[in-house]
C-alpha cells in the first residue's frame, strides 16, 4: 500500500534521528566548549551553523539538543504508554469500583490544565530531564488510559474473549493475549501523536526558563537563546527553531500516515 | 440533563480543590526561602517570615491559605510589598482576556472556513495546500512563530508596532500569534466532521428536495459539525492561557502570562500559587461551561458519558 505521508514522515525522522545520535558524538566540538576568538559566527564550513555569543559551536548544540528532545519524548511515551496501558485494561477488564475510580482520577486530573503543575513540579525537582518527564507524565496516561480502556470494553465480550475465559486462562492472560493486541493500532497512534506534544512541552518549559539548566542544551533553550539575539544573528534563532518543527513534523506526518493506514485497512476488510 | 450538570459541576469543584492542595504544596516544598535573597541578618528572615505566617506547620499554612481562599483573599506578594495577589490578577486579567478572546474569535472563523473548504472542495491543490499548512502550524510550536513574527513583521518590514497595548495594530501579532495553534486544530476538527456529516442521509434528502448547496452546508450540517469543535474550546482555553506567557513575554503585553513568567523568576510564591490557582479555575470553569453546553446540545453526549460512568 502506498501511503506517502507514513513514508515521508518515517524517512525524515530517520535522518533526523541519524543526526541527533551522530553530530554530538563524532563532532570535534563539545557542546559546552567556549571559544572567545569565534563569537557569533556565521556559517562556514567549519561551523555549519555558525556559533553562538559564547563561541559555542551551534551545529553540535543543535544535534545535542535535538537528542535531548527526542530522549524525553520517547522516554515520556513510554512511561505515560505503560501507565496508561496498566491503569485503562485494569479499569476496561475490572470495571466496578476500579473502573469508577480511575476513570474519576482521569477526570480530575484531565480538567486541570497541565503545564501548570508541570512548571510547579520542575521548580521542585529541579531543572532536569527526569524532571520534566515525570511532570509530562502526571497527566499523559490520561488520553492513553481512555482509549485502552475503550478498545477492552469493545472487545471484552466479544467471542475470542469469552472462548479464552471458558478454556481456563487466566485474566492476565486474556488481556495481555486477546484483547491488548486489538487495542495496538488506536494505542499506536495514541502514543505517536503523544511524542511531539511531549517534546514541545519540554521546549516551553526550557522558554520559559524553567527547563533544562545550563551549558546543557535543549532546542528550547537553543531557542531562547537565539531569541535573545534575534536581532542581530537571526539564524540562532532559525536553526533551533527549524529542527524542532521538522522535528515534530515528522512524527506528526507518522501519525497521520498510521491512522489513514488503520482506516484503509479497517475499510478494505 | 440535571443529574449530568450536577455530577459535572461536582468533577470540576473537585478539580479545583485537587489543583489547590497540589500547587499549595508543591510550592511550600520549593527549595529556599522567597526572602534570602535581601541583605538582611537570619534574625530578620526568620522575623518576615513570621509575619507572612511562613513559620506555622503547613497544615496549619494550608488551612489558613484555604480560609482565605474561600473569602476570596489570594494572600499578598513575597516580593513586591503592598501588592496583593488580587491586584495583580484585576490589572493584567482583562488584557490576557481580551487577547484570548479575540484569538478564540479568529481561530473560530477562520478555522471553520478553512475547514469546510478542505472538506468540500475538489481540488486537490487546495485539500493538500490546507492540509500542509495545518501541519506547519501545528509542528511549529507559539515560541517560535511569536519571534519570527516579531522579526519580520515587526523589525524588518516594520509595519506593525513590536511591543504594548497602545492601539488596535498592537493587538494584531499577539493574537496571530496565538491563534494559530487552534486555527490548525479547528480546522481539522470541523474538516473531519463534515466529511462524516456529507454522506449521511439526511444531506442525501436535503439535496434530493433540491436545497441549494450554501443553504445545506450552512444551515443543516454547520450545526452538526459544530460539536467538536465547542468540545474543543476548554482545551484551547488551556493553551490560551498558557500561550499567553510566551507570547506576553515575547511582546511585552502586561498580561496574566507575562506576569506568572516574572514571579518565577523572581522566586515570587504566594504570586505563581495564586495565578496557577486562578489561572486553574478559569479553564476548569470553562471546561466545565462548554462540555454542559455539549450535553445540553447533544444528548448523545450525556447519555454516553452517564452510562460510561457508572
Amino acid at each position: 500500500m502506498k501511503n506517502k505521508m507514513l513514508l515521508t514522515g518515517c524517512g525524515l525522522l530517520a535522518i533526523l534521528f541519524g543526526l541527533a545520535i551522530l553530530v554530538p558524538l563524532c563532532s570535534p566540538y563539545s557542546y559546552s566548549e567556549q571559544n572567545a576568538q569565534l563569537q557569533n559566527l556565521e556559517s562556514c564550513a567549519s561551523h555549519w551553523f555558525g556559533t553562538d555569543k559564547f563561541g559555542r559551536d551551534l551545529f553540535t548544540r543543535v544535534w545535542y539538543g535535538a537528542r535531548l528532545s527526542l530522549q524525553v519524548g520517547l522516554e515520556s511515551a513510554a512511561f505515560c504508554g505503560l501507565a496508561g496501558v496498566v491503569l485503562g485494561a485494569t479499569a476496561g477488564y475490572f470495571g466496578g469500583i476500579v473502573d469508577t475510580f480511575v476513570m474519576r482520577t482521569a477526570d480530575v486530573v484531565n480538567a486541570i490544565p497541565s503545564l501548570l503543575y508541570v512548571i510547579l513540579l520542575t521548580l521542585v525537582l529541579g531543572a532536569n530531564v527526569h524532571g520534566i518527564i515525570l511532570g509530562i507524565c502526571v497527566s499523559g496516561w490520561v488520553e492513553t488510559a481512555r482509549i485502552v480502556r475503550g478498545e477492552i470494553l469493545r472487545s471484552k465480550s466479544s467471542e475470542f474473549a469469552q472462548a479464552a475465559v471458558l478454556s481456563g486462562a487466566s485474566s492476565w492472560r486474556v488481556i495481555w493475549h486477546h484483547l491488548l493486541p486489538n487495542a495496538a493500532g488506536p494505542l499506536l497512534v495514541n502514543l505517536t501523536f503523544f511524542i511531539p506534544k511531549a517534546i514541545l512541552t519540554e521546549a516551553f518549559l526550557s522558554f520559559v526558563g524553567v527547563g533544562i539548566a545550563a551549558p546543557a542544551a535543549s532546542l528550547g533553550t537553543l531557542i531562547l537563546e537565539g531569541r535573545r539575539q534575534m536581532r542581530l544573528y537571526p539564524w540562532q534563532l532559525f536553526y533551533p527553531a527549524a529542527v524542532l518543527g521538522l522535528l515534530v513534523m515528522a512524527i506528526h506526518l507518522i501519525g497521520v500516515g498510521l491512522e489513514k493506514g488503520r482506516h484503509l485497512s479497517a475499510d478494505r476488510a | 440533563m440535571a443529574v449530568y450538570t450536577l455530577k459535572r459541576i461536582l468533577t470540576g469543584l473537585l478539580s479545583l480543590f485537587v489543583l489547590v492542595s497540589v500547587a499549595f504544596f508543591l510550592t511550600r516544598l520549593m527549595p529556599g526561602s522567597p526572602f534570602e535573597t535581601g541583605n538582611s541578618s537570619v534574625q530578620v528572615q526568620a522575623e518576615i517570615e513570621a509575619e507572612y505566617g511562613l513559620d506555622q506547620p503547613f497544615l496549619v499554612q494550608y488551612q489558613m491559605y484555604l480560609s482565605n481562599l474561600l473569602r476570596g483573599d489570594l494572600g499578598m506578594s513575597y516580593k513586591k510589598p503592598g501588592t496583593s495577589v488580587t491586584d495583580v490578577i484585576s490589572r493584567a486579567f482583562p488584557v490576557t482576556c481580551k487577547m484570548g478572546g479575540l484569538a478564540v474569535l479568529f481561530s473560530l472563523g477562520l478555522g471553520t472556513i478553512c475547514g469546510v473548504w478542505q472538506a468540500l472542495t475538489r481540488q486537490k491543490a487546495v485539500r493538500n495546500g490546507i492540509f500542509l499548512a495545518t501541519i506547519l502550524g501545528s509542528a511549529i510550536p507559539n515560541f517560535v512563530w511569536a519571534p519570527l513574527l516579531l522579526l519580520v513583521f515587526g523589525l524588518k518590514l516594520k509595519i506593525l508596532p513590536v511591543a504594548g497595548t497602545g492601539n488596535w495594530q498592537n493587538f494584531i501579532l499577539p493574537v496571530l500569534t496565538l491563534a494559530i495553534y487552534p486555527t490548525c486544530v479547528v480546522t481539522r476538527l470541523t474538516r473531519n466532521a463534515f466529511s462524516r456529516e456529507m454522506q449521511k442521509d439526511y444531506v442525501v434528502l436535503a439535496k434530493a428536495k433540491g436545497l441549494g448547496k450554501l443553504w445545506i452546508v450552512c444551515v443543516h450540517v454547520l450545526k452538526n459539525a459544530c460539536i467538536p469543535v465547542l468540545q474543543y474550546m476548554g482545551e484551547a482555553a488551556a493553551f490560551l492561557l498558557t500561550g499567553s506567557f510566551v507570547v506576553e513575554s515575547v511582546f511585552t503585553i502586561p498580561g496574566l502570562g507575562r506576569e506568572f513568567v516574572n514571579s518565577i523568576a523572581n522566586r515570587d510564591y504566594t504570586l505563581i500559587l495564586g495565578l496557577t490557582v486562578f489561572m486553574g479555575a478559569v479553564v476548569i470553569g470553562i471546561h466545565l461551561l462548554t462540555d454542559l453546553l455539549c450535553a445540553f446540545l447533544n444528548p448523545k453526549v450525556r447519555l454516553e458519558l452517564s452510562s460510561g460512568g457508572e
